[in-house]
């Protein structure tokens, strides 16, 4: 589904003493099927835009279209139950959420509320649960046995049972271990790819970002601040060290080798094999003359 | 949810309420409690009001803020008008309606508690939100401590009270977070029969009950880290003392107090 921001303000508390503007004047368009990264420092209003993109809020001003979804100030839509049906959220520390007795039935408890036979449900749930890199021997165990990882992939197993069209992504690898992290992020990309999904990642990983995405906004102050293709946007490191931000390590050790060798690599996102062999090629190249 | 109920929550500020000495305002509202249930004239309630109404203006909270964060209250207050109104038979039959005679009494009547409601909510939710959770609990255990001499656990209490206070906006925010998530899972918290919404409550109470255990455990645990053990020999930051303007506020209290037991019938 097509994620449209059309001038969209959001406050917070309004007309209290408290009000504070979360989103300010935002427009940006996410077509179908994209990666999309979102990245800003604390406080640049990510958490507040992910809120629209299922309609938990709606904007104070301006326009949301999800797909043929449409949010507005003065009307919500009358399906908005079908609309979070098809767009799931992982949201931060998603953990926090398990209520039910054992892991299967908090994996069903989503299905269940959109109203999905229990039959396709038993079948969803074989088949999200190697997905997530869980055993099924854990399913009839509490979620409250369960390690802290393993927590965080029974959530996540839980929205991934609701087979949404659009997934969101809220910090979704933010206090797991270094290779759990990356297990995950894979784990996301190979589901984009093959279900064709529209992925939104909220991150402040500069590595994910140019790692999985195909189009980058970054936020400050809940106003747009720069947008477009990771490899564009990635390597401005003035513009991004205005925002408290950095170049994702590998344009790092381009700049460096840059300025040591006086030799341009450009950053093509390229992995870390790929710069090794530019960098060897050179050296090789220009070793004898030294 | 959260934003439409005021009750408790605290507005930052820097006027001469928000100044007071926690003690003073503690106090004067305890007594205006009483003092509201004594008026029983026109002359005693608008003293009262006058009082309450001129506190409100000093503390330049916006008066729309705090009428709107009474909304729940005001059903109560509604409720109570009514509910005399038609119980209520003194005096001469106004007018009838849906088959109730109105009494010229029972209005009156009505209008009085109504007013003796509005004004103990005002006051009293004046006192949070003019007075930050730290320094009220600080009064409480300062105005409790002679109870130390029969033992009383007045440090302990007033620890606890300051915990609580200080993890409403916590869980607050927790609960916040995690019905956001149930929402996104398909739970309807706002629309639906009864029994389905009470239903909808438990997958907001297991993860609210379990963190706050974890908090709870943590807390603790960082307490001990930190050498805590009770309150024996604890000095304070913040003391409190008594200052010109809170004798003034008292003296301005008792004016008030003397016109209502002088104008009442």
């Amino acid at each position: 589904m097509d994620i449209t921001f059309k001038n969209v303000s959001y406050i917070y508390q309004r007309n209290t003493p408290f009000a504070h503007k979360a989103i300010e004047d935002l427009s940006f368009h996410i077509p179908s099927g994209s990666f999309v990264a979102i990245i800003g420092h604390t406080g640049s209003g990510k958490s507040t835009l992910i809120q629209h993109l299922n309609g938990l809020v709606s904007p104070s001003s301006g326009e949301v279209t999800i797909g043929d979804y449409r949010l507005t100030d003065e009307k919500k839509p009358k399906q908005m139950k079908e609309l979070r049906s098809r767009v799931g959220v992982v949201f931060q520390y998603p953990e926090h959420q398990l209520f039910e007795e054992t892991v299967e039935k908090d994996i069903a408890f989503g299905p269940q509320n959109f109203d999905i036979s229990e039959t396709e449900i038993n079948k969803r749930i074989k088949e999200v649960i190697p997905k997530v890199g869980l055993q099924e021997e854990l399913l009839k165990r509490s979620p409250f046995e369960l390690s802290g990882g393993q927590m965080r992939r029974v959530a996540i197993a839980g929205v991934l049972a609701i087979k949404p069209d659009v997934l969101v992504l809220d910090e979704p690898t933010a206090g797991l271990d270094p290779r759990g992290q990356k297990e995950m992020m894979d784990m996301f990309y190979t589901m984009h790819q093959e279900e064709g999904l529209t992925t939104v990642l909220v991150t402040h990983s500069m590595e994910d970002a140019v790692k999985y995405a195909d189009h980058v906004i970054i936020l400050n102050n809940g106003t747009k601040y720069m947008e477009g293709k990771p490899e564009d946007v990635l390597t401005q490191q003035e513009a991004l060290n205005k925002v408290q931000l950095d170049v994702p390590e590998a344009v790092q050790f381009l700049q460096s080798f840059e300025k040591r060798f006086g030799v341009q690599i450009p950053f093509t996102r390229q992995s870390t094999k790929e710069i090794a062999q530019s960098v060897q090629r050179y050296i090789k190249g220009a070793g004898p003359h030294e | 949810m959260s934003s439409s109920l005021i009750i408790g929550q605290y507005v930052p500020g820097n006027s001469i309420v928000h100044r007071l000495d926690p003690r003073t305002k503690i106090t004067v509202i305890f007594f205006f409690v009483f003092i509201v249930f004594f008026a029983n004239s026109v002359f005693s309630y608008a003293t009262l009001t006058v009082f309450a109404l001129t506190t409100v203006f000093i503390t330049r909270i916006p008066i729309r803020y705090i009428m709107k964060g009474l909304t729940p209250v005001w059903f109560l207050i509604v409720f109570t008008f009514i509910l005399h109104l038609i119980v209520t038979k003194e005096g001469t039959v106004l007018f009838h309606i849906f088959g109730f005679n109105i009494y010229s009494g029972a209005l009156i009547q009505g209008f009085a508690i109504s007013m003796r409601f509005f004004l103990l909510i005002l006051v009293t939710s004046l006192l949070t939100l003019t007075t930050t959770p730290i320094e009220i609990t600080d009064a409480i255990e300062d105005m409790l401590h002679p109870l130390k001499k029969i033992k009383f656990p007045v440090h302990e209490l007033a620890l606890m009270m300051s915990i609580s206070l200080r993890f409403i906006p916590t869980l607050m925010q927790e609960t916040e977070k995690i019905s956001r998530a149930q929402a996104s899972r398909g739970v309807d918290f706002k629309t639906g029969p009864l029994k389905e919404r009470i239903k909808a409550v438990v997958p907001l109470l297991v993860p609210l009950f379990v963190s706050a255990f974890k908090r709870a455990e943590e807390l603790a645990m960082a307490m001990e880290a930190r050498g805590y053990q009770g309150g024996e020999g604890r000095s304070k930051l913040r003391e409190l003392k008594i200052e010109k303007i809170d004798i003034a506020v008292y003296l301005l209290f008792a004016l008030a107090v003397a016109i209502v037991f002088y104008t009442r019938n």
